[in-house]
């Protein structure tokens, strides 16, 4: 531990709410970046999702919003400690986006505009656990947010909850994405703490 | 040239002073300090009861003096480190500095041309250590000093640079107010234009060595004026603080 | 961090710190080539986001990649493939390598 500074405090931290080990409390929404924000006409936004056998479904803006979406509150757990609670989407569930797709593939790749990627166990998009969310706060998604739409699967650390998705090719091997190429845990669960490789 | 790997070292505050109403200079003493060259940083990390730990670069303001670093802090509303270094530190408080590093953005007294220094608000720290550090090596390299704020109240170092002494011979500065100017002042308020560095600044004929420091817009549009009035690429050198101190 | 400020970056100078617990030397002088689009310059003019998930530092001209840095608690994990290869400016030694 390094040299405590006398009467520093740093950002409120919160003691009297169960956070995953090593987190704070947030009332902000702050806005990590690798890279510039991309900005997508919605004329030209879709989001696909590729088998492993070479298929590809296709949702344009228009048909994203069309189909029956959710509103899940849940709470959000950033890798770089702060956690923010109770927060409020609006979005289609993974279930539904998966309901007419071929696949036995073990492994999702999520990519982004503007080229981030992340990687999961597929189980880990369904049974209610992962939205493609074009809403925030009962507002359109903004930008800095990763509008116009994001993933959000808030079981795993904030980093695999793509901003500005594109697609998620389902593939029978594993394919660390941006972050985990880079020293980040390749599953990401902040109840474990999984963090960095090797935690 | 220090040439370990560089640890986080003790610093201890041993004296401050104001700059202006939302900001100070930082006078700490590190034992064992190389020295450094201006326009370098340093890394401070400060480090709560609980563990908790953060960190921010800030430019060395003073020039090179034995274990002594001067660092000026402006206080950014609702920033984690700024109000506690502008306003709670006291003297014989300790924080965790690493540096000196940077070995681009760095003015050294060999040079020939003269220097162009144009600073956006905090920006003007790094540059004032290069006008200190030429003061130091009694250099009579020609410079040139265009400072944007946004209204004279707001100027780090104001005295100091009014009170031009031998030592500054050959430094002339231009101030550039944003938002308010002085009455009967001959310049109307505003942002930094072509105009301002064509009548303040070098031609670029005498192939000047330029420093530009500030928030990340003001950097953007000061480099892109300075390639429009046919200054080469090569001859500018940046340093982008991001749109916030925090 | 708390504003959501749009397209922050900052420049290579940023990576001086970061990168100086790893090199025995500066290297935000050095000069290197975009493995992308061939653009050389110092790192420091790189536009550098970060700190925090890591530093990811692209290329001015082609907004590739080029260096990623992550500092975690025991270790830092750098990733320069974006980079052709790097001219680090090194003091002259005339007596030949000189011993740590």
């Amino acid at each position: 531990m390094g040299i405590i500074s006398r009467g520093f405090r740093g950002r409120p931290r919160d003691e009297g709410v169960k956070l995953p080990p090593g987190q704070y409390l947030t009332h902000d929404f702050p806005v990590l970046s690798a890279g510039p924000t991309p900005r997508i006409p919605l004329d030209r936004w879709e989001f696909t999702i590729d088998t492993e056998a070479g298929h590809t479904h296709r949702w344009s803006w228009e048909q994203l919003l069309g189909l029956p979406a959710e509103t899940p509150t849940v709470d959000l757990h950033c890798v770089t400690k702060w956690s923010k609670l109770g927060t409020a989407w609006k979005g289609v569930s993974l279930d539904v986006l998966m309901e007419d797709v071929e696949t036995t593939a073990e492994y999702a790749l999520v990519h982004s505009y503007g080229g981030y990627t992340t990687n999961l166990p597929v189980e880990d998009l369904l049974d209610g656990q992962a939205w493609i969310t074009y809403q925030y706060d009962g507002e359109e998604l903004a930008p800095a947010h990763g509008g116009p739409a994001r993933l959000l699967v808030p079981h795993l650390y904030l980093w695999k909850s793509a901003k500005w998705v594109r697609g998620i090719r389902l593939l029978n091997d594993d394919w660390p994405g941006f972050w985990e190429t880079a020293g980040y845990h390749n599953y990401g669960d902040p109840w474990r703490e999984q963090r960095y490789q090797g935690d | 040239m220090n040439t370990r790997r560089l640890t986080w070292r003790a610093a201890r505050l041993v004296g401050s002073r104001a700059e202006t109403d939302a900001a100070r200079t930082l006078v700490f003493k590190i034992p064992g300090w190389p020295g450094h060259l201006p326009g370098q940083h340093v890394d401070v990390r400060l480090t709560a009861e609980d563990g908790y730990s953060t960190q921010r670069s800030y430019s060395v303001a003073s020039a090179s003096d034995g274990d002594l670093v001067e660092l000026t802090v402006q206080n950014v509303p609702g920033g984690e480190v700024s109000p506690y270094l502008a306003e709670v530190l006291e003297v014989g408080d300790e924080v965790e500095m690493r540096g000196p590093v940077g070995g681009w953005f760095v003015w050294r007294p060999t040079g020939v041309e003269p220097v162009l220094l144009v600073a956006g608000g905090s920006g003007i720290v790094p540059l004032m250590a290069m006008i200190r550090a030429r003061r130091q090596a009694g250099s009579r390299t020609p410079f040139r000093l265009v400072y944007s704020v946004r209204e004279p109240r707001q100027r780090f170092y104001a005295e100091e640079l009014r009170r031009a002494g031998p030592g500054d011979a050959g430094l002339d500065v231009a101030y550039l107010y944003t938002r308010s100017a002085p009455d009967g002042w001959p310049r109307a308020a505003g942002r930094l234009m072509a105009a301002d560095l064509g009548a303040h600044g070098w031609p670029a004929g005498l192939a000047p060595d330029c420093y530009v420091c500030g928030p990340t817009g003001f950097v953007e549009t000061a480099a892109d004026i300075l390639l429009a009035l046919g200054h080469d690429p090569r001859k500018i050198r940046t340093e982008r603080f991001g749109p916030t101190g925090g | 961090m708390t504003r959501p400020i749009e397209d922050a970056y900052q420049d290579g100078n940023a990576l001086a710190g970061p990168l100086r617990e790893i090199f025995a030397v500066d290297v935000t002088a050095a000069d290197g080539r975009c493995a992308g689009c061939g653009l050389a310059g110092p790192l420091a003019s790189l536009r550098v986001y970060g700190p925090a998930p890591g530093w990811v530092a692209r290329c001015p001209g082609c907004e590739e990649v080029v260096i990623r840095l992550v500092r975690g608690p025991d270790a830092a994990w750098l990733d320069m493939r974006g980079t052709v290869s790097l001219r680090i400016p090194l003091p002259a030694d005339p007596q030949g390598t000189a011993s740590p």
